[in-house]
């Protein structure tokens, strides 16, 4: 499958980069790993006239703790999260999340600038992020803006980013000793967009948590994060009925549709058993950390 | 669209070539450099039989634009063997009958040069993780674990071997 013809720039700076974006408005995508916009352009369902390969651009790869975040540059590629020992270390449910992406060869391109700016409830980060409480750095001609990760997902690939904008940095809040969490991700083989997935990441305060993020994988227009079962549990001494409680809350506030991977009632079915071993595995890493 | 200008360097050797920016690398490395040993099976990022060295990471060529291969250092299939040796990898998969039909073939093979690069000595369960981006409808993949095992054994004792395509 050929992609439509386009024309191809490779800005060496960041403000060469935006120009480039002003200058060309909608008939420009940005392209990072470009493992969602190449696909998408093989089956034209994507045609772009311009391309600006933000490949070139120095200083947007890094995974460093400073300011009481940890931050990660856009163009970092996904392969990065599985081989820096901090992360695996201190924030597992990154990790978890990022060894369930795609594939090996796919996860040395893929960038996670890309995962998320490309608004696809089905990608493993947006849910990720909510539940860690991220915010999303996007650099644009009036320099840089932050954005709560809870105001970026707009729709089916529709964000918060402006045409003109580009995630230059994710950040994250320093994970600490009482905090940890887990990605549990249904798959019906390896590369496949998950039937459904659930980011947990949680803070604990002796037996019961004072923070709880949960954030579901494709089974909305935009990845959903599990208010209610947040609630129910903050605060609370941690009991197996509680936590079942939280994955029946979460399976009737997300918002699946049928196709090849289920019924809607069988991705409710495996929200709510995702969620629980989630909170489980969570729970008991964080207390045991 | 006008054409550009690249060079690239596949399997030492350097080409600079004319293309179209939309053309696919996969599609430069078979049709202009006639090097056809990197397969298209799914022309959708799922197979992983076009997959090659860049940079010495394991990449899907029919998933990046020639464009971008500018200035970047590729092996392919072709750059395996070493002066008329079998790479352990090739020798693995012939020893343990690792392929039937062999079109998936030269994919696994380069992703597991990456796989044992960073990964010298991997369980089965590693194994079968690291080549998980790569489809074989033939094996069932028992034999491909063996061969990509073989070749961990057989570098383990000659390690000189393992550097050997970094230098090209």
């Amino acid at each position: 499958m050929i992609p439509a013809a386009f024309e191809y720039f490779t800005p060496s700076t960041l403000s060469e980069a935006i120009a480039l974006l002003e200058e060309h408005g909608d008939e420009a995508k940005i392209l990072s790993g470009g493992h969602s916009l190449i696909p998408m352009m093989r089956y034209r369902l994507a045609s772009p006239e311009k391309i600006v390969d933000i490949n070139g651009i120095p200083d947007l790869e890094y995974i460093k703790e400073e300011d009481g975040y940890l931050k990660i540059g856009g163009l970092t590629r996904e392969v990065a999260l599985e081989d820096t020992p901090m992360i695996r270390e201190k924030y597992p449910l990154l990790y978890d999340t990022a060894v369930m992406i795609a594939d090996p060869q796919v996860r040395n391109l893929a960038t996670i600038g890309g995962n998320i700016a490309h608004g696809d409830a089905a990608n493993d980060h947006p849910a990720t992020m909510l539940a860690l409480g991220a915010e999303v750095v996007a650099t644009g001609p009036n320099g840089e803006r932050v954005i709560p990760i809870d105001d970026f997902f707009l729709g089916l690939y529709y964000t918060a980013l402006e045409p003109t904008e580009i995630i230059t940095e994710i950040r994250i809040p320093v994970a600490d000793g009482n905090s940890s969490g887990t990605y549990k991700k249904m798959e019906r083989k390896v590369g496949d967009y998950a039937t459904a997935a659930v980011a947990v990441q949680v803070t604990m305060n002796g037996s019961g948590p004072a923070k709880v993020g949960i954030g579901l994988t494709n089974v909305g227009p935009t990845p959903i994060r599990a208010k209610r079962s947040e609630e129910l549990l903050v605060g609370q001494p941690i009991t197996d009925e509680l936590i079942k409680e939280a994955g029946k809350l979460a399976s009737e506030d997300c918002a699946p549709t049928a196709d090849l991977r289920g019924s809607e009632e069988y991705k409710r079915s495996v929200v709510s058993v995702l969620t629980q071993r989630a909170l489980k595995t969570a729970f008991e890493r964080a207390l045991s950390s | 669209m006008s054409k550009q200008t690249i060079t690239v360097t596949v399997n030492g050797e350097a080409y600079t070539e004319e293309v179209e920016p939309r053309m696919l690398l996969v599609h430069f490395i078979r049709e202009k450099l006639s090097l056809t040993g990197t397969h298209i099976g799914c022309d959708s990022t799922s197979c992983g039989a076009c997959t090659i060295l860049m940079d010495g990471k394991s990449i899907k060529s029919c998933t990046m634009f020639a464009v971008q291969a500018n200035g970047k250092h590729f092996t392919t299939i072709e750059g395996v063997a070493q002066n008329g040796q079998y790479h352990p990898l090739q020798e693995g998969f012939k020893e343990e009958h690792g392929l039937q039909c062999g079109f998936c073939t030269p994919g696994m093979i380069m992703r597991a040069i990456e796989l044992l690069d960073k990964n010298p000595n991997p369980t089965e369960e590693e194994i079968r993780w690291g080549i998980s981006g790569n489809l074989c409808r033939c094996t069932g993949y028992v034999n491909i674990v063996k061969a990509v095992q073989y070749a961990a054994k057989k570098m383990a004792e000659a390690p000189k071997e393992k550097g050997a395509l970094n230098e090209v």
